[in-house]
């Protein structure tokens, strides 16, 4: 066998270098999608983290929206989970506060996790939440019921063409995940 | 011809010139690219009859409404397999030993450019598809999640051997990365001294193309199965919304690995293509210079449309617009492309043997193919297509033709050279004729069925969809045993006796310089580099 | 050779085309009823004849070429091998087409994103493998399963008119009507189909996605699952039933959740025959758990695993309903509870402790096989 001529060694080198870096661009890929979820609301990312209001912000009375409250249980996860209020009428830029109702019927503690999603995703961004439930993961005791206050807003930003706004919480067990941080309770009003 | 003076033997090195070894010796450990190229032909061949076994199961099981064969477990396992092995194990394999055979003849240059490393290419996939199909035979069901493998479904859903699906996955992820790797050292460092870029054949150059395209996104693939393997077992939740994770943002990694595969598996047929239509209508490529421009111009653009794959997923209106908008555009090279082999065709002076037959039958089904794809492109038409048979018949309009037919059109072309014999003429139009009224009876009708609502991947039908279901399992079995003519030809001319030898040229309008060498081709070759026209 | 082969390639398109014109399946997209659909099918058409003009062209120079060209025929080849206008001419004209299609792919696209006032808003919710509607407005909520039997599917009886395409409980929306669909999945992913109200809409677990459809005729409409789900995913459609506004009214009636629910109650508490139970219970089986664990209850080991001689099926009475009350967490296995009322579920259980030879170990253990509804009642109460 002939030795490796020098210029093959380089560019070889140089290919390697390349597949090990779509390699760690491929996990690249996975805050760079949380990034750009969050900046166009795709599935609710933007909703996870609290949000501010521009300074100055005022209500537009000349506009109405119809927000929709939805919940759903994941799995066959045991729990009371509902929204106070089926809907309510908005005006971009007026902060609103309202009441999800949990009950935990698992019959056993349990750490569970809200995960928020807003249609449609053109409004999604335009959906801000300055207090939720939905920001960390939530402890409950066996039988433990709660009021979880989500307070938000609509940014007079959002394109005239929104004229309705579904925000949904889908409820998960998150026994598995469970982060490192003190049991939460926090945003909540217990019953 | 002057054959023997451009094929130079250099009697004074000696190490390089013994010929092969015997036995299973030779092929194990062998270094030579003509040797491992038909290995990496043979291998696929194998896995063409393995898979298309599977999707004549599939069809048996779908010729009539109710339970035929298969329970709808083993049916899902089938298409699984059938899409893996057909893309991994047929298309791809078939491929790497097309360039492996033939670059080093066409650039001028003696061997590839990391010949151990070739070898190792090859030897890696035998255990990644013994791996892959044995799940088959374990207890639990095989993968059965479809070749896109769609979390959570193959994670928190899928079933025990998924984990064995990963790991063939990745076996076959490096075996691809490690020959896409030798095959650009080799087209940059290995070309005569008087090869210049353009005047490469455009086999290399889309073999170039591909090779990049290999390098980039397989290891994003293997990054995908890595992250579902931690998903399924060490606790992580990239794709599962408990966790913080987003099953969505698998389909986003899955498929921008996934665009730029269907190029990598059409790519270097566009090669073969044009290499061949020339030779037979004995007249210059029409538009060089433009070919290679639109090969690259695909490869380009088929990093930025991957989430056409996911219209229906709920994306906001802007997204869905660029990415309706930039799939468009790519009809525009792969136009450029055929309107050029059609020029190349006019005006020409036409004989029709059998590689020149499957090149024109690729002609005309990769347009039809190209036209549902244009219809699928546009996202309103694309909610009624998406996960449709319709879908079905655009990807196997595109793939058969785009790549079994250039393989199979690229074999019969190079058999001559490579084997020293020719192929019975006759068998191979018939072949061809079969193949084709085969392939259309079976996906044609799909068209239809997808139109009138029939979903993918279902085992058992709704009565309204018989008719045709029949006919395609009918044109199944035409294409899938029809194949047994080409395994005949290529039985004989390997290992047949030797009746006649062709001439240097084998075609007579063939261009080259693969076809200055001597038919068959000796086992060493161009060790002195020769001299381009 | 060359004259049979075409003439055989002759024969198979006639026979195709004529083929095509008696079968009875449809060949085109369904022009549907809704606004969209028909926006979508006119834009398919347009794209396919543009196709057809596009295709007629390239290929019948083609073809003049096969035949012109052949050097049997006598003809030389001529080299030209370049031409730069040529080129931008295939470049440009092309391009020119796909903007003339995309602005009313545009147009049409931007109308399904529009999502004015609904009257009403559902949603839909894809399971292993059913669906769940949820009349958010009404508080009307209910499953969806695919009705036909298995013994259709296995061939053992002749298959109905709306073979895999029917279930036990449709969606049922008023004509005229702009609704809201909100779909969501509760395990993997699944797609909500319908072709003729021109709606395909991923179920993604954990998110919700939109959509909207306005049907302008009653009648009945049928989908499927349009996403792999996993081994049923053939076996779970969809029936949207467009009837009448007053129809709609009287609907919502009868189905809403306090509507006569006291006397719903008792009724799903009364005690029944060992007959009754057995055909009521058959009935359900083959909806809810026959897909599964098969007609002949030997399942689909190691997903699904037999009943057949099982020792829960076959073990105490309170065990084997708390079983399928609460479903197991992580398998496919799921918690029956919310899905069957008591009497439905005192029917399966006692189908199931009677069938496949079963009811003899139960004999031998000295346990009882029938289940009544309230004995389910009497488990649900121990299990909250």
């Amino acid at each position: 066998m002939k030795p490796i001529p020098k210029s093959h060694k380089r560019l070889t080198l140089l290919l390697v270098c390349g597949v090990i870096f779509m390699f760690c661009f491929c996990y690249m890929l996975v805050p760079l999608y949380q990034w750009v979820c969050k900046q166009e609301g795709i599935n609710g990312k933007s909703a996870n983290s609290a949000g501010s209001a521009a300074p100055g912000m005022q209500i537009d009375y000349s506009r109405t929206i119809k927000i929709t409250f939805t919940t759903t249980l994941h799995h066959d996860l045991k729990f009371k989970f509902l929204p106070l209020q089926q809907h309510i009428d908005i005006h971009p830029g007026e902060r609103k506060l309202i009441y999800f109702l949990a009950e935990n019927q698992s019959g056993k503690e349990i750490t569970v996790q809200a995960v928020p999603s807003i249609t449609p995703a053109d409004a999604a961004r335009f959906l801000k939440k300055t207090e939720c439930f939905c920001f960390t993961q939530q402890y409950f005791l066996k039988n433990e019921k709660a009021d979880m206050p989500v307070y938000f807003f609509i940014d007079p930003a959002v394109s005239r063409d929104i004229k309705e706004v579904t925000l949904s919480y889908t409820l998960f067990d998150v026994g598995e995940f469970i982060k490192k941080q003190k049991h939460f309770t926090q945003g909540r009003i217990d019953l | 011809m002057t054959d023997a003076a451009v094929y130079t033997q250099d009697p004074d090195s000696h190490e390089e010139h013994h010929g092969p070894e015997h036995g299973f010796k030779r092929w194990l450990f062998t270094t030579n690219h003509k040797d491992i190229g038909t290995l990496y032909l043979f291998f696929s061949f194998i896995m063409m009859f393995v898979a298309g076994a599977m999707a004549l199961l599939v069809r048996v099981e779908l010729f009539e409404p109710g339970k035929v064969l298969l329970n709808p477990e083993y049916f899902n396992q089938m298409t699984t397999m059938h899409g893996l092995i057909m893309v991994f194990g047929v298309i791809m394999p078939a491929m790497a030993g097309l360039a492996n055979w033939l670059i080093p003849l066409m650039i001028g240059a003696p061997d590839m450019a990391l010949p151990r490393l070739n070898n190792w290419s090859f030897w890696l996939l035998p255990f990644a598809f013994a791996m892959l199909i044995s799940t088959l035979f374990m207890s639990g069901p095989a993968p059965d999640f479809g070749w896109t493998f769609y979390a959570p479904l193959s994670t928190t859903y899928g079933p025990k051997s998924t984990d064995f699906f990963i790991f063939s996955i990745h076996l076959m992820g490096a075996s691809s990365i490690l020959a896409a790797l030798n095959i650009v050292v080799t087209i940059f460092n290995m070309r005569a001294p008087s090869m210049a870029w353009m005047k490469l054949p455009l086999f290399v150059w889309s073999w170039l193309v591909t090779a990049f395209l290999l390098l980039a996104v397989m290891p994003v693939l293997a990054g995908c199965v890595t992250m579902m393997l931690m998903d399924r077992h060490f606790h992580t939740s990239f794709f599962n919304a408990a966790g913080g994770g987003d099953p969505l943002l698998f389909q986003h990694v899955f498929w921008f690995f996934g665009h730029p595969e269907v190029y990598i598996l059409i790519l270097p047929g566009f090669g073969v293509i044009s290499a061949i239509i020339p030779t037979f209508a004995r007249k210059p490529l029409f538009g060089y210079r433009f070919m290679v421009y639109a090969t690259a111009v695909i490869a380009i653009l088929g990093f930025v449309v991957w989430m056409h794959h996911m219209f229906t997923t709920g994306a906001p209106i802007a997204a869905q617009l660029y990415f309706m908008y930039a799939t468009m555009l790519i009809a525009v090279p792969t136009g450029i492309k055929v309107f050029n082999w059609v020029a190349t065709i006019f005006k020409g002076s036409l004989t029709f043997e059998t590689p020149m037959l499957f090149a024109l039958g690729f002609l005309v089904m990769f347009t039809l193919g190209g036209f549902s794809g244009l219809m699928v492109a546009l996202v309103p038409s694309d909610y009624q297509y998406r996960d449709s048979y319709f879908v079905v018949a655009h990807f196997h309009y595109v793939l058969v033709s785009g790549s079994l037919f250039t393989i199979i059109a690229g074999v019969y072309y190079w058999l001559p050279k490579w084997t020293g014999q020719m192929y019975n003429e006759r068998l191979g139009q018939l072949h061809f004729w079969l193949t084709t009224i085969g392939m259309n009876v079976t996906f044609l009708p799909m068209h239809f069925l997808g139109l009138a609502g029939m979903p993918r991947r279902i085992p058992d039908y709704a009565l309204q969809f018989t008719d045709f279901n029949q006919i395609c399992t009918v044109g199944a079995f035409i294409f899938g045993f029809s194949q047994l003519i080409f395994l005949y030809i290529i039985l004989k001319a390997s290992f047949g006796k030797r009746t006649y030898q062709v001439s240097n040229q084998v075609w007579e309008g063939a261009t080259g310089l693969e076809w200055t060498l001597p038919s068959p081709v000796p086992y060493h070759t161009f060790e002195t580099a020769p001299v381009v026209p | 050779m060359f004259q049979w082969i075409s003439r055989l390639v002759l024969f198979i398109v006639i026979f195709l085309f004529t083929f095509t014109a008696y079968a009875v399946s449809g060949i085109n997209l369904p022009y549907g009823v809704t606004p969209t659909s028909r926006e979508i099918y006119d834009l398919h058409m347009a794209c396919f004849y543009i196709c057809c003009v596009i295709g007629t062209l390239v290929f019948s120079i083609l073809i003049y070429s096969l035949i012109k060209h052949r050097k049997s025929k006598g003809a030389t080849a001529v080299h030209f091998h370049e031409h730069l206008g040529l080129e931008i001419v295939w470049t440009v004209i092309p391009f020119l087409i796909l903007i003339g299609l995309a602005i009313p792919a545009t147009i049409v696209l931007k109308h399904i994103h529009n999502t004015d006032r609904s009257a009403l808003t559902i949603k839909v919710t894809g399971y292993q493998w059913k669906w769940k509607y949820e009349y958010l407005d009404q508080g009307i909520s209910f499953f969806s399963n695919l009705s036909t039997p298995q013994d259709q599917i296995l061939n053992n009886a002749p298959k109905g008119k709306w073979f895999l395409l029917e279930v036990d409980n449709p969606m049922v929306v008023p004509v005229n009507t702009k609704v809201k669909l909100l779909v969501t999945a509760d395990d993997v992913v699944h797609a909500w189909w319908v072709p003729e109200l021109g709606v395909k809409q991923d179920a993604i677990p954990g998110f919700v996605n939109e959509n909207w459809f306005y049907a302008d005729k009653i009648g009945t409409y049928r989908g499927q699952c349009g996403e792999l789900c996993g081994i049923n995913h053939g076996f779970m459609p969809i029936v949207v039933q467009v009837v009448s506004q007053v129809d709609f009214d009287k609907w919502v009636k009868l189905h809403r959740p306090n509507a006569g629910n006291e006397a719903n109650q008792t009724l799903t508490m009364k005690p029944l025959s060992e007959k009754e139970l057995m055909i009521l219970g058959k009935a359900q089986y083959d909806k809810s758990c026959g897909m599964c664990h098969q007609a002949t209850g030997l399942g689909l080991p190691p997903s699904f695993p037999p009943l057949k001689r099982s020792r829960v099926v076959t073990g105490p009475l309170d065990g084997s309903i708390a079983f399928v009350l609460t479903g197991v967490p992580g398998t496919a296995m799921q918690a029956f509870g919310q899905q069957l009322n008591n009497k439905e579920m005192a029917g399966v259980i006692t189908y199931i402790r009677h069938a496949w030879g079963n009811d003899k170990i139960i004999i031998n253990h000295k346990q009882p096989i029938i289940v009544q509804p309230s004995d389910i009642e009497r488990v649900r109460r121990k299990n909250l």
